[in-house]
């Protein structure tokens, strides 16, 4: 049906969906700057390959150790770095990132610098679709919910947010381990299809490379994160034709995306139920919002 | 119905409460006033838990609460409506009202609440889709007290109301104050408008540089000379 090309970018796509929306639910709607989404992912992919290969767990278990473990570092980053904002808590967490690829850097078990190889190729397209589709029916499902509300209560003015009876911490804790939770998933798919994982496949830059989906998307949108991901993954595919040039363009796409759409591709506003007619009102009305604060 | 007992409060090493003490009966409006930086606003945060007691005892309704998270506080029955209003602005008004009511789970009660706070603000009635932030200085006012009373608290803190505000929507926010008092919910107001907020309170405190001055009856207060002087204007 495909080719084998067509078949790795649309898989690929559809892991960095994962990706983003998981971190758009920690980035975009707690307001947690989070550098280190990439870790997550190793952990996943690691443990996840580990289970299957040491273990013998069936895919779908391997998945879900793996996720589950990731969870597990997202709760324990959670922690300690709840009382960091903004500049501080990204530090952190890119520090955690780092932290995490030289571990399994110099771990035995992980097979160190030279990697973790014969994964068996257990991903096939229609598990990257089942797991991106669950992943978007999850966060939305949250993000709709109570816990959706505090989320983006502690986004906007976390002190109001706790003298209105929202736990704070607890929420903050929650929203870093889900988004764990689904990066994990991502790895564990990561690893399983391309069967060859190194500590390098996840260091700073892919971090970097799942905040800039969420942003160009728009942060605090899951379908923004959807269009985001799908995009800076099939760019650069297209962009192979000019060679040398592709880094250029890539970056000069960014620049002017920022340039002209500083909210992303979709708003995260915009998502939210306008009366019909009142758009342009709306827009007009954030610009000013966005000038006087 | 609230008792603090020598509280001390620090910022670092500042110490911006010294021992203060005082009561608010249940029923009542009690008024802090003082100058800027006296300590009124870093009392009402040390009560709703924002901030922790060096030391000192606070306790509502026979229960010690010092020390307490905020969000158990309100749980409690104390809700603070914060200094510069802190509504969520890009929140729609619907939405800012629906997280004062965060410690509820019953969607009856909700229903209510919403119509008891629209009942108090008939002016934020029918602007249920307006984003937060577009509303006027003193509609936002009216918007973080009925977030504040969504969660039905039986003690308001009000930090001042009247920031920033024109004097007719000033004189139409303290006549509301009077309204949700009399409809059962205790009040302690902090404010340096001195002269609205000792007409509207049965009692008042006045507050000087982290100590309590003066305690009496706010029309005791009003005729008070040094009060005249120092914060009336005259």
């Amino acid at each position: 049906m495909f080719s084998a090309y067509y078949l790795q970018i649309i898989i690929l796509v559809g892991i960095n969906i994962i990706m983003a929306t998981s971190l758009n639910l920690i980035t975009g709607f707690t307001g947690q700057l989070s550098i280190g989404h990439a870790a997550f992912m190793s952990i996943g992919a690691y443990a996840a390959a580990l289970a299957t290969l040491k273990l013998g767990l069936p895919f779908f278990g391997s998945l879900f150790f793996g996720a589950l473990l990731a969870a597990f570092f997202g709760v324990l980053i959670g922690v300690p770095t709840l009382k960091l904002k903004g500049d501080y808590l990204a530090i952190a967490t890119l520090g955690f990132g780092e932290i995490v690829r030289i571990v399994f850097l110099n771990l035995k078990i992980t097979g160190g610098a030279v990697g973790l190889r014969g994964v068996p190729k257990n991903t096939t397209i229609l598990w990257v679709i089942v797991a991106a589709i669950l992943t978007i029916f999850v966060l939305n499902r949250i993000l709709k919910s109570r816990v959706g509300r505090a989320l983006v209560a502690v986004r906007e003015d976390e002190t109001a947010a706790e003298s209105m009876g929202i736990n704070t911490t607890y929420y903050k804790i929650l929203a870093f381990g889900v988004g764990a939770f689904f990066a994990g998933l991502g790895g564990g798919l990561f690893s399983h299809y391309f069967q060859y994982i190194h500590p390098n496949s996840f260091g700073f830059l892919r971090s970097i490379e799942h905040l800039c989906m969420v942003v160009l998307g728009g942060l605090g949108n899951i379908w923004g994160s959807i269009i985001g991901a799908a995009a800076l993954t099939a760019i650069p595919e297209f962009l192979r034709a000019s060679a040398d040039y592709r880094q250029l363009f890539y970056g000069a796409i960014l620049v002017l995306m920022m340039r002209i759409r500083p909210e992303g591709i979709i708003s995260g506003k915009k998502s939210r139920k306008i009366p019909p007619g009142k758009t342009s009102a709306w827009r007009g009305k954030n610009k000013f919002l966005k000038a006087t604060r | 119905m609230l008792q603090v007992e020598k509280i001390s409060t620090f910022y670092g090493n500042i110490q911006a409460l010294k021992e203060i003490s005082f009561s608010v009966e249940e029923g009542e409006i009690v008024t802090l006033i003082g100058a800027n930086g006296a300590g009124k606003t870093t009392t009402l945060l040390t009560i709703s838990g924002l901030l922790k007691p060096a030391a000192g005892q606070i306790s509502f309704r026979d229960k010690k609460v010092d020390g307490f998270p905020p969000h158990e506080i309100v749980k409690l029955g104390i809700s603070h409506v914060p200094e510069g209003r802190r509504i969520f602005p890009r929140l729609t008004l619907l939405e800012n009202l629906e997280m004062g009511a965060f410690t509820r789970r019953d969607k009856t009660g909700l229903q209510d609440d919403l119509k008891y706070v629209f009942d108090t603000f008939p002016q934020l009635k029918g602007r249920e889709k307006q984003v937060a932030g577009t509303l006027s200085g003193g509609e936002q006012q009216m918007l973080a007290m009925g977030r504040a009373l969504m969660s039905r608290p039986k003690l308001l803190l009000l930090d001042e109301p009247s920031m920033g505000l024109a004097p007719m929507v000033v004189q139409g926010i303290f006549r509301i104050i009077e309204d949700i008092n009399r409809q059962g919910t205790t009040i302690l107001l902090v404010e340096q408008n001195a002269q609205l907020a000792l007409k509207v309170a049965r009692r008042g405190y006045v507050l000087e540089t982290g100590s309590i001055t003066l305690h009496d009856k706010a029309s005791s207060l009003l005729k008070n000379d040094g009060v005249r002087k120092t914060y009336l204007g005259e």
